[in-house]
Parts: structure tokens; C-alpha cells; sequence
């Protein structure tokens, strides 16, 4: 393989720039989610608060647990939706003829993925404060190992739905909206992972963010940092993002094989 | 001195299945020429072409592109040549300008705002810059797709018919463009066209394909004597219907 150039990551990068900076629209619908969400269910933690013991104790669980939850969800959207644009656009034939490598389109997607995610979230986080008078960053050092946990499963996620569409076309893209959907319930963003019945906890424990949304829970509940299930999200995420790269770049491949990258679009 | 071949295809075939999309080409393409590609569709020129950028793999056969094995080292002559096509698109929501940038910087281009206002100038496009490229005329994205194919300079510039969507004026301006270019930094050409007086102004060497097979090579003046007929739009007809040089038609 040749070397990683980042001018040609970062000239990728800037396509996707340009297409935020000329929509107004697609900037304002970075937050709009996020926002609605935290809005929603900070309501929500309010009115609970004053009924239950556990919302007492760490009136922010609910709302750390959804805006944490956005990350992995916008850092999934960050990478497959981006790469469909590409789709989209009928431009993958004319990228896969420049001096572009797979592995950069994937660090390109990457960086991307993290600047809407660094938007979209962060706006609702900075909404919060005056809202609810919740301060994610109340988390602490903590909060830094959350955020590269999610990032870097929401990656994972996204390069696959990515490689499955590229695969089986656009019509597999509303996967990219469900497939996340589907691992919520076994994610514990709610509730702890012993709440779900004995069988589906193993197949919790196997995901990055079950680690991370018990780690919340660690800290807003005991005020401890467990480094112990930060270090164990990590470990499962690098299997993750692995198998998430390996996956894309051996369908990009395959795809050679059979010539899908000039005819790929809608 | 003969001019170095750049373009060494030897017994290239693509199969799916049992379908020969391209059975065992071989050509060579020495530096500084302008060929053609040719045959009806289905022939194989696109499938022909695509394995020339890397973006298809062969089922088998070799591909040699300025001394480089394309198959496994693509990326070091991928920046040395470029490709347009009307039927591979640019991002529709970004500007003309904001789709050339980003290719001049992907291809490394070292000047780029010099490079587009060039490019601009001499394709007659500056006048759409700040347009969504979307929003251009076929022939208008024809033109933006050649600039974006000239941005690196390349060596080597395979077109799929260029000057397809434009009317006789603009067409006969790209073909002047692309024949300036060529001669300016000896640059090689390889188009696939059915324009066939296109092919005659511009090209020294003709490959005639035929369900995936080459049928006929050489000059366009040969081809014409060859098949005793008047222009490269008999000729091709005669290729196109499986009809043999000398072969009388009745």
C-alpha cells in the first residue's frame, strides 16, 4: 500500500465541507435531532425526578444517557450517510480514478463524521446548561474515554452499512437509519445491562457502548471512574473498527471485481 | 526513435460468468499518441477502459500503463492520468469551482486557484464557477468533466466521448483543446467515440473491438483503404455488422 497522504484526507474533507457550508438547511438538521431529544427528555427527567429514587440520586442520567447516545448514533449517520452522497452524486467512479486510496476515503469519512458529530451534539449539550441546568462536562475526565468509545463504534457501524450498500445498492439504505436502532435496546442507555434477561446479556456485554453507558452510570451514581470498562470498550472497539475497515475495503474491492464503482448511484 | 509504449494491454479479458465482456485484448499505445476505441455497444470499449484505471479487475491478461502492473500498483500512475466521461457525474450540489478544487487538490495540482482560472479560460466555463454543478446543460457539465480531467496535467487522458452533448461549435473548440494539449506536453490520448469524423480529425491509431474482441487496428486512412469504403463511418459500419475487410457487400 502507498503512503497515507492527509492532503489528499483533507481535500475529501473539504467536499463535504463545501456541501454543509452551501445548505444552511443540512447545518441546522445536524442539531435539530440532538436538540429535540434533549429537550424531550429533559421534561421527561423532570417530572420522573420527583417520582424516583435512582433520578434523585443523578437527576442527569437520562439526559447524559440520550446526548451520549446521540454521539454513537450521529457518528454512525457521520460516516454511512456521507459516503451514500457519494452515491448519490454518481462520484464514486470519478474518486476511485484519483490518487485516492480506499483507506483514505475511510479517514476521510472519519474526520468528517467527527466535525457533524462535534456540531450536532454539541449544540444540544450547550443548550442543556440554560434548559435543564445540565452540564455533560459535569462528567469529568471520564467523559473524553465516553466520547472515544461511542466515536469510534459508531465508526465501525457506519463502515459496515457503508460496505453493505455498496454491495446491494442504495435500496439497503434505510439499514444505515435501522441498524443502530436495533442495538439500543441491548446498549443499556437507560437501564443498567442487568436489567435485560439473562440470555441477551452476554450479547450486551459484547458492545463497546454497554461499557461506556455503565461507566455513566458509575460515575453519576457513585461518582467512580471505571477505568476497568472504558479500557474493555476500547478493546472491543478496535475488534470492531477493525473487522469495520477490513469489511469496507474488501468490499470496495470486490466491487472492482465486479464493476459496480462506475455504474453505483441511485 | 520510436516513441516508448505508455499502454501495453496483453490477451486482457473480463468474464461474468459465462458472459466475455472483453476476450483477450492486446494493444500497445506508444507516447504521444491519439487512439481511438471503437465498436458498437457492448463491444467492450467502457469494460476495456475501466480496467485501464484499476476500477475493474481483469479475469485475467496484463495491463502495463507508463511501466506500472495497473492492477496492483494503480496508485502510482493514477496520478499521472485522468479520465472524463459524461456517464460518471461530479457532486451536484457543489459549485463548478468547489468540484474542481477539490479534484486539483486530490490529484495534488500545486497551483490551484492559477490552474482554474486557466482552466476556466480556456474551456469557457469561468462564467459558471460560483454554479451548482447540478445545474449546468449536458454540454455545460461535458466541459466542467474535461476540466476536471486536464486539472493534473496527465500524461495519459482517456475520454469516453468527449465531446458528447455539445453542438458542432463547442465540440469542434474541445476538439482543438484536447489536440493543443496533446501536442503542447505530448500527452497520450485514448477515446472511446462514435463520432466518427471526431476520430478521423483527431486520432493516428484506431482499435476496432467486436463482442469483446479486437476486430481491426491501425490508422483511420488505412482502415478506410482497407475496407474500401470512403470514411471511418462505413468502416465502422462494416465492423458493427461483422462484414470482413475486402469482404463485397451486396
Amino acid at each position: 500500500m502507498n503512503a497515507i497522504s492527509p492532503r489528499r484526507i483533507a481535500a475529501l474533507a473539504l467536499r463535504y465541507l463545501y456541501l454543509l457550508r452551501g445548505s444552511w438547511i443540512r447545518v441546522i438538521e445536524l442539531a435539530y435531532w440532538p436538540t429535540v431529544q434533549m429537550i424531550l427528555w429533559g421534561f421527561i427527567t423532570r417530572y420522573l425526578a420527583s417520582h424516583s429514587d435512582v433520578l434523585t440520586q443523578a437527576a442527569g442520567l437520562l439526559l447524559s444517557g440520550v446526548l451520549l447516545w446521540d454521539i454513537l448514533f450521529r457518528s454512525q449517520l457521520g460516516v454511512s450517510v456521507v459516503f451514500f452522497e457519494e452515491l448519490h452524486s454518481r462520484n464514486l467512479g470519478q474518486l476511485f480514478i484519483s490518487p485516492l486510496q480506499p483507506i483514505e476515503l475511510i479517514l476521510a469519512l472519519m474526520t468528517v463524521s467527527l466535525a457533524r458529530t462535534l456540531i450536532g451534539v454539541g449544540f444540544a449539550v450547550a443548550l442543556a446548561i440554560p434548559f435543564y441546568d445540565f452540564n455533560l462536562f459535569a462528567l469529568g475526565p471520564p467523559l473524553i474515554g465516553f466520547f472515544l468509545n461511542l466515536l469510534l463504534m459508531g465508526w465501525a457501524i457506519g463502515l459496515l452499512v457503508s460496505a453493505l450498500v455498496l454491495r446491494h445498492g442504495m435500496g439497503a439504505e434505510s439499514i444505515a437509519w435501522a441498524a443502530i436502532f436495533a442495538l439500543a435496546p441491548l446498549c443499556g442507555i437507560y437501564y443498567p445491562v442487568a436489567t435485560l434477561p439473562g440470555w441477551l446479556q452476554p450479547l450486551a456485554w459484547a458492545l463497546p457502548a454497554s461499557h461506556v453507558f455503565e461507566g455513566m452510570r458509575a460515575a453519576l451514581l457513585d461518582h467512580a471512574f471505571r477505568l476497568d470498562l472504558l479500557l474493555y470498550a476500547l478493546l472491543l472497539n478496535a475488534g470492531y473498527l477493525g473487522l469495520g475497515i477490513g469489511v469496507f475495503l474488501a468490499t470496495v474491492h470486490k466491487a472492482r471485481e465486479r464493476g459496480s464503482l462506475l455504474q453505483s448511484g441511485e | 526513435m520510436a516513441e516508448p509504449a505508455v499502454i501495453e494491454v496483453e490477451n486482457l479479458s473480463k468474464h461474468y460468468g459465462p458472459v466475455r465482456a472483453v476476450d483477450g485484448v492486446s494493444f500497445t499505445i506508444v507516447r504521444g499518441a491519439t487512439c481511438a476505441l471503437l465498436g458498437g455497444n457492448g463491444a467492450g470499449k467502457t469494460t476495456t477502459i475501466a480496467m485501464l484505471l484499476g476500477l475493474l479487475l481483469p479475469t485475467s491478461g496484463q495491463i502495463r500503463i507508463l511501466g506500472e502492473d495497473v492492477p496492483r500498483h494503480r496508485q502510482r500512475v493514477l496520478p499521472r492520468m485522468n479520465f472524463s466521461s459524461p456517464y460518471v457525474d461530479l457532486p451536484q450540489r457543489l459549485t463548478v469551482a468547489e468540484n474542481l478544487t477539490v479534484y486539483a487538490r486530490l490529484y495534488g495540482v500545486r497551483h490551484v486557484r492559477e490552474r482554474l482560472t486557466a482552466l476556466g479560460r480556456d474551456l469557457d466555463i469561468d462564467a459558471f464557477f460560483k454554479r451548482p454543478y447540478g445545474s449546468l446543460s449536458a454540454g455545460q457539465k461535458t466541459r466542467v468533466a474535461l476540466a476536471k480531467a486536464l486539472l493534473n496535467e496527465p500524461e495519459i487522458l482517456l475520454l469516453d466521448e468527449p465531446t458528447a452533448s455539445l453542438d458542432p461549435d463547442t465540440a469542434d473548440r474541445m476538439r482543438g483543446i484536447l489536440t493543443d494539449y496533446q501536442r503542447r506536453g505530448g500527452a497520450t490520448l485514448l477515446l472511446a467515440s462514435h463520432n466518427m469524423s471526431e476520430v478521423e480529425r483527431l486520432c493516428d491509431q484506431v482499435i476496432m473491438l467486436r463482442a469483446g474482441r479486437v476486430v481491426a487496428t491501425g490508422a483511420p486512412r488505412e482502415l478506410i483503404h482497407r475496407y474500401g469504403r470512403k470514411d471511418m463511418e462505413e468502416v465502422f459500419l462494416d465492423i458493427a455488422r461483422g462484414i470482413q475487410s475486402g469482404e463485397v457487400v451486396a
